[in-house]
């Protein structure tokens, strides 16, 4: 605004003005640079520059123990992937351990949520209590179900009956990964629907009630669709995490029974046969597929709430 | 417990007198190794360093506790060039990779003599690349068949055998598993690799020449037969060395293929069943053919990044001396390189099986030698896990072109 006036001004005075107005602006943005700064260095250094140098390593044949050998390939580890039937099996065991515990977790975490909403005498303690599995050490939790489900120590073949080692076959592999999975972030699932539950003025529900709508329709016609947007944070914030899943199959069996996952193979390229090139190759393509899961979530789910819930 | 706080107390030792040497113009010198329970690596370290007048400190750092993450933490550092590593402690199978990567530095001259003098040519040959030494021998180690003397007179010579007699006992309702290594992991390949060795073949006969042919179907034919016979254990496929001693120990299994170290924990354990614990040698895979098991074992190799190489040197020639290796064995229960010492009182009392282990460590099958080993030995656990899913007809062909695919370090694992 004022710069255009100082441009309208006679010429003369103008440069002075204009001097004086653009020296404060140029110390405030000076100012405004130095104290972002800092933040914006460390974004740079912890996040930027590994992205960018990942996606330079996935353009190379590098393999840290033929230093000798390193060179630029383009994209020859990116056909490598995707032409492996390993990195194709090593998607669909992913999608099916992103796809079952996230369904699982979003009903009972509902369940939770309406659970603790209701409770009347205690709230905090409860809500203490439910949190605590996803309070507990990832590894930590998944050795605990490891040795719980260990033909000869654990307690559940012992409760089930069971005479063979249930982590030796691939159905009951998945079986014992998603219990686990389930079990661990369910409370996160329940508090972030807690936080989408809190959202729902009760004076609804009473004018519903009054009209004769019953406890189910009550449900589906005004708790589901206000809590729309709660939803949709806590499925894509776990369709996220759970996508990654490395810890709990790497500690089960380390991937064998055909429960390896893209993040095993990732780690199994680099760090295992230190081949930085193929692997960086599959973290970026990780990276690449949980970009498109969360650009999809926002753009399917963020656009048919709207509308939808306008509608009705 | 006892032996964790004793443990502890000698690494500070070291770890304080290293600090204070070092102020003192000792160099300090920095010894990675897998965390050792009874605490002979540390007594030995204190002991070198006192013993080098004032020259350097070892100062002990443990590694983690399974091969794997030592390898992982290792080789991370080495190839960010840490200087911070002086003496590292290597599993026997990682010289090649780590010599041809240039993280360690040769042994020639009268330290080459030092530390090869008197020691077995098993051990020599996996310190070895391209005819060239890269690690002093520490320990060295291999597998034994254990079995139920109260169940089996005489202990079967081959894996057929073994297998006949596990079917027959479970017939009769007696403890009848047979304790193997089926996990997808290292010890899955030491499996195979003993049992390609043991009928006549080879992995790789060169640092790129894949060699599997009829012997390894034979072994894969092996595996898939224990996997699938009446003495599988129910948790074969997920079993590692632990799992083996444990299930041996709770009674259920009347055969176990596994390290000495099983032999004192089941004399802590399970003495009663101690007393009937027999030993032999490895079952052969073509009757008539003894076997060749896979050397196991530790040797210690000079980081090229270590800014006292010299003192290095000198270090390990005192590190795996007699004297130490002699505790190491009694105390650790990690048998030793050089050969004299399987003959020694000591030993003899510690190890009542020390004849079978010196035999075996004579003509043991070495894992495949090329920089390229975990590429292989993934390639191979993959191939053959679960075991009792082994399809003798196509196992070979599959191997083979997995293995070459590794070699070529340009296909997906």
């Amino acid at each position: 605004m004022s710069a255009t006036a100082a441009t309208n001004q006679p010429v003369t005075p103008a440069p002075s003005r204009k001097r004086h107005l653009t020296e404060r602006a140029r110390a405030e943005r000076r100012l405004g640079w130095s104290l972002v700064a800092p933040a914006g260095i460390v974004m740079i250094a912890v996040s930027i520059y590994p992205i960018v140098y990942a996606f330079v390593l996935s353009l190379q044949r590098a393999d840290l123990r033929f230093p000798a050998a390193n060179k630029f390939i383009g994209l020859d580890n990116y056909k490598t992937v995707l032409t492996s039937p390993l990195w194709w099996q090593d998607v669909w065991h992913t999608v099916v351990l992103t796809v079952i515990p996230v369904s699982l977790e979003l009903v009972i975490g509902m369940a939770l949520a309406l659970i603790m909403h209701r409770v009347i005498f205690g709230r905090g303690p409860v809500r203490a209590i439910a949190l605590i599995p996803y309070g507990i050490v990832t590894v930590v939790a998944a050795y605990s179900w490891r040795y719980a489900w260990e033909a000869d120590s654990g307690w559940i073949p012992h409760l089930l009956g069971l005479k063979s080692d249930p982590l030796t076959s691939t159905f009951r592999s998945y079986l014992a990964i998603i219990v686990s999975e389930v079990w661990k972030t369910t409370p996160f699932m329940a508090l972030l629907l807690l936080g989408g539950l809190a959202l729902v003025p009760d004076e609804l529900h009473e004018a519903a009630k009054v009209d004769g709508a019953t406890a189910w329709q009550r449900f589906w016609r005004i708790t589901i669709p206000l809590m729309k947007p709660a939803i949709l944070v806590a499925l894509l914030f776990r369709t996220l995490d759970a996508f990654r899943i490395f810890d709990t199959v790497y500690i089960f069996n380390q991937g064998a029974h055909g429960t390896e996952t893209v993040s095993i193979l990732a780690y199994n390229q680099l760090l295992n046969r230190l081949n930085l090139g193929l692997g960086s190759a599959v973290s970026v393509l990780i990276f690449l597929m949980v970009a498109l899961i969360a650009f999809l979530f926002i753009k399917g789910f963020g656009a048919a709430a709207a509308p939808g819930g306008g509608e009705r | 417990m006892r032996k964790l706080v004793a443990l502890s107390a000698a690494a500070l030792a070291a770890l304080v007198t290293g600090c204070g040497g070092s102020s003192g113009g000792a160099a300090t010198l920095n010894w990675y190794i897998f965390p050792e329970p009874s605490g002979s690596f540390a007594a030995a370290a204190k002991q070198c360093s006192a013993a080098s007048g004032g020259r350097y400190n070892i100062v002990l750092n443990q590694l983690p506790s399974d091969s794997d993450s030592q390898r992982t933490q290792l080789v991370r550092r080495l190839a960010a060039k840490d200087s911070g590593i002086d003496i590292i402690g290597m599993d026997v199978n990682w010289t090649s990779e780590f010599a041809e990567a240039g993280w360690i530095k040769p042994w020639t001259g009268a330290n080459k003599a030092a530390v090869t003098r008197g020691v077995l040519a098993g051990p020599i040959a996996t310190a070895t690349w391209k005819n060239t030494l890269y690690g002093a021998p520490l320990n060295s180690n291999t597998q034994l068949l254990w079995y139920r003397k109260d169940l089996v007179p005489t202990p079967p010579a081959t894996w057929a055998q073994m297998i006949q007699e596990a079917t027959a006992l479970a017939k009769q309702g007696k403890p009848h598993l047979i304790e193997v290594q089926g996990r997808q992991y290292e010890g899955l390949t030491v499996w195979f690799n003993s049992l390609v060795e043991s009928a006549g073949g080879r992995i790789l006969s060169g640092p790129s020449t894949v060699a599997i042919g009829p012997a390894a179907a034979l072994a894969a034919a092996v595996m898939h037969n224990v996997a699938n016979s009446p003495g599988a254990d129910p948790g074969l496929s997920n079993a590692q060395e632990d799992q083996g001693r444990l299930g041996f120990e709770k009674g259920d299994a009347a055969f176990e293929v596994n390290y000495p170290f099983v032999y004192p924990s089941a004399l802590a354990d399970t003495p009663k069943l101690a007393k009937v614990m027999g030993w032999a040698n490895y079952p052969a895979v073509v009757a008539g053919r003894p076997a060749r098991v896979t050397i196991g074992g530790e040797n210690l190799a000079v980081s090229s990044f270590s800014q006292h190489p010299a003192a290095a040197f000198a270090a390990i020639t005192c590190l795996v001396n007699a004297q130490h290796q002699t505790v190491d064995a009694v105390k650790g229960g990690l048998p030793p390189t050089l050969s004299a010492l399987f003959d020694s009182p000591a030993l003899a009392k510690a190890y009542p099986f020390h004849a079978l282990i010196k035999q075996a460590l004579q003509n043991p099958a070495i894992r495949p030698q090329t920089p390229a080993y975990s590429d292989i030995s993934l390639a191979i656990q993959k191939g053959l896990s679960p075991p009792n899913a082994i399809d003798p007809s196509t196992i070979v062909k599959t191997l083979r072109s997995q293995i070459k695919a590794a070699l070529s370090s340009g296909a997906l694992l």
